[in-house]
């Protein structure tokens, strides 16, 4: 199992006989791949380097001075934005992390038994399952959202917590992602030898089973988590107390605000910058544990 | 012979116990939803007299009244015609750099692969309304570094948020948050080469140009299919980047993309019921699309195998 952080072995150098003899030049880099990857990374960090910059920058300052350039109002800007209705902002910022991090969790569980019940066992309707489950792969947010809206506002609990959450447990390719890693990771007979010992299904799920699911269920979680953390359909449809909002919609409601009064763009600016923050340093951090291979590996099979 | 008995009862109703919290969360949360989209694409308000008092406006059968509105509705087209558009230009151009970025990643002797790698990959980590947020701040011509440095040069400057640069401004989002992610499935493909398949093409005089086209595109053409499938899907859904360039700019109409028009009748005009037919029309055209390609991409795989 490969993933993001693992080095191809280096082939190259060994083919060719004088590598080794006169390193200094047969080492050179390739330039040209070298330089299309560093002007890809410009292009993708631009947007990023721009906000860590404009952040820090007053109002006055951020519509005269060259953007590229530091301003001197970083410590006011937080202060206002944590000043904003008492402090809306962290709110929104801690609703994101439980949204994103209670659904994700609840997803990965129930994504790790549909995904081993459909990987292990054979049964009646086994497949057509897998497939009306797969179909929902392809349902435009929106025809559920609104139905989810419109049923949930029968049931009185749209602009909950609840509202929001339960609906994204169930992720279609969350169960795929673990049905796949389930029928590679788990073998067959070390499932009949726990059954030869007697043990119930459910104990050789989370005895034996599970724990060999475990680098799967990360790629799981983590792409849960960050698919939560970025929508905001659904709770752009569910919610209208701000003070439930997650990050995403608490900034778009405040960037509409700062279409009519743009003093508010140092806020949003700000806003940006710091829920930007906390998402890059869990990707820097965890991006060595995705194993992404389960994704083109799983259209070979 | 009673505990054998016993266990396989218990092998035989195990799967089901394991998908019941699948089930359900499937039944409430997808199955119900659609089929009272359904349900409710059928029917409509009917008012009675002047409308006023507590009887005087009842939901009744409508057949297929709604869909014929919403076939006929211009605007619904416009907005297909627009993410069609839309789609045109985002989807070659990111896949093309995914792959052209995955190649480079492969190459030999390329510097600098853990930085760029990451680099390239981290839009992923930005949800798509903090991104058309940062990148509407870049197109907006008092606070760009652009306009500054066009500025500068004494050069025009175009409106990126008007027209037809508009449609580039939008895919330009599109393209910055999805290249990196296809880029590391493309990529974990061609990890997946073994490496005597390019030594053999080595020893035969391959060059790297013709290793890329001849044996490592070819290789990954499943993960090609897969990301591209992906990214039609997400074209089609289109709603975060424009409802959030909306604010910056007034090109970007309410009904925008088909999506923000079944929104926009859904909440801002009331009318759920034709709301509804719109989002099935879009799941319908959305799944013989998908199933139309997917049988498309499996018959000519089959065909190649049938070739070798």
């Amino acid at each position: 199992m490969s993933s993001l952080a693992v080095h191809k072995v280096p082939s190259a150098a060994g083919t060719t006989g004088t590598a080794h003899k006169k390193p200094p030049l047969r080492r050179r880099i390739a330039l040209l791949p070298t330089v299309t990857l560093l002007i890809g990374a410009v292009y993708c960090l631009l947007p990023v380097a721009w906000v860590v910059i404009a952040s820090t920058k007053s109002g006055t300052e951020l519509f005269s001075t060259f953007t590229f350039w530091p301003g001197s109002g970083l410590v006011d800007n937080v202060k206002e934005l944590n000043a904003y209705r008492d402090g809306v902002y962290w709110q929104w910022m801690g609703n994101s992390a439980l949204y994103a991090g209670l659904g994700a969790l609840l997803s990965t569980c129930v994504s790790a038994f549909s995904g081993y019940a459909l990987a292990i066992y054979r049964f009646r309707g086994r497949e057509s399952m897998f497939n009306v489950l797969l179909a929902g792969v392809l349902m435009p947010p929106i025809i559920l959202a609104v139905p989810q809206y419109l049923l949930m506002a029968k049931a009185g609990v749209t602009d909950s917590y609840v509202s929001v959450l339960l609906p994204q447990i169930l992720s279609p390719y969350g169960v795929y992602l673990a049905r796949i890693y389930a029928s590679a990771a788990v073998p067959a007979d070390v499932v009949e030898a726990g059954r030869m010992d007697g043990a119930s299904e459910w104990r050789i799920f989370t005895r034996i089973a599970l724990p060999m699911m475990v680098p799967g269920l990360v790629t799981v979680f983590l792409f849960q988590f960050v698919a939560i953390w970025n929508n905001f359909l659904l709770p752009y449809i569910m919610l209208s107390d701000d003070t439930k909002f997650p990050i995403t919609l608490g900034l778009f409601t405040l960037l509409k605000q700062g279409a009519a009064a743009p003093a508010l763009y140092t806020l949003v600016i700000t806003g940006a910058f710091l829920a930007v923050l906390p998402l890059v340093a869990l990707f820097l951090v965890i991006q060595r544990f995705w194993s992404l291979d389960l994704l083109s590996g799983a259209v070979k099979s | 012979m009673k505990t054998a008995r016993r266990q396989s009862y218990g092998v035989k109703s195990a799967p089901y116990g394991f998908l019941l919290p699948g089930i359900i969360l499937f039944a409430l949360f997808f199955a119900l939803p659609i089929g009272y989209a359904l349900y409710l694409s059928f029917r409509k308000v009917h008012v009675s007299g002047l409308g006023l008092g507590s009887g005087a406006r009842k939901e009744v059968w409508a057949g297929l009244e709604n869909y014929s509105d919403a076939l006929s509705d211009s605007e619904l087209l416009h907005g297909a015609l627009r993410v069609f558009g839309y789609g045109l230009i985002v989807v070659p151009v990111m896949l093309g750099l995914a792959l052209l970025f995955a190649l480079m990643l492969d190459a030999d002797k390329v510097r600098f692969t853990p930085f760029t790698r990451l680099a390239i990959f981290l839009p992923y980590a930005i949800p798509g309304v903090v991104a058309a947020l940062l990148w509407g701040f870049l197109y907006l011509p008092d606070v760009s570094p652009f306009y500054w440095v066009l500025d500068k040069l004494g050069m025009p400057q175009p409106d990126l948020l008007d027209g037809g640069p508009l449609y580039l401004a939008l895919s330009n989002i599109a393209v910055w948050g999805g290249t990196g992610f296809n880029m590391i499935v493309i990529y974990t493909a061609l990890q997946a080469i073994p490496v005597e398949v390019y030594e053999a093409a080595k020893l035969d005089g391959a060059t790297p140009l013709q290793i890329a086209l001849r044996i490592k595109i070819p290789m990954v053409a499943p993960s090609l299919v897969l990301t591209f499938f992906f990214s039609i899907i997400a074209t089609l859904q289109v709603f975060n980047e424009p409802t959030t360039l909306k604010p910056l700019t007034n090109s970007v109409s309410t009904t925008w993309s088909p999506l923000m028009k079944v929104y926009q009748d859904a909440f801002g005009n009331g009318d759920i019921y034709r709301a509804s037919a719109q989002a099935v029309i879009i799941a319908f055209a959305t799944l013989v699309l998908s199933f139309g390609f997917l049988r498309a991409a499996n018959r000519r795989s089959k065909q190649e195998e049938g070739a070798r």
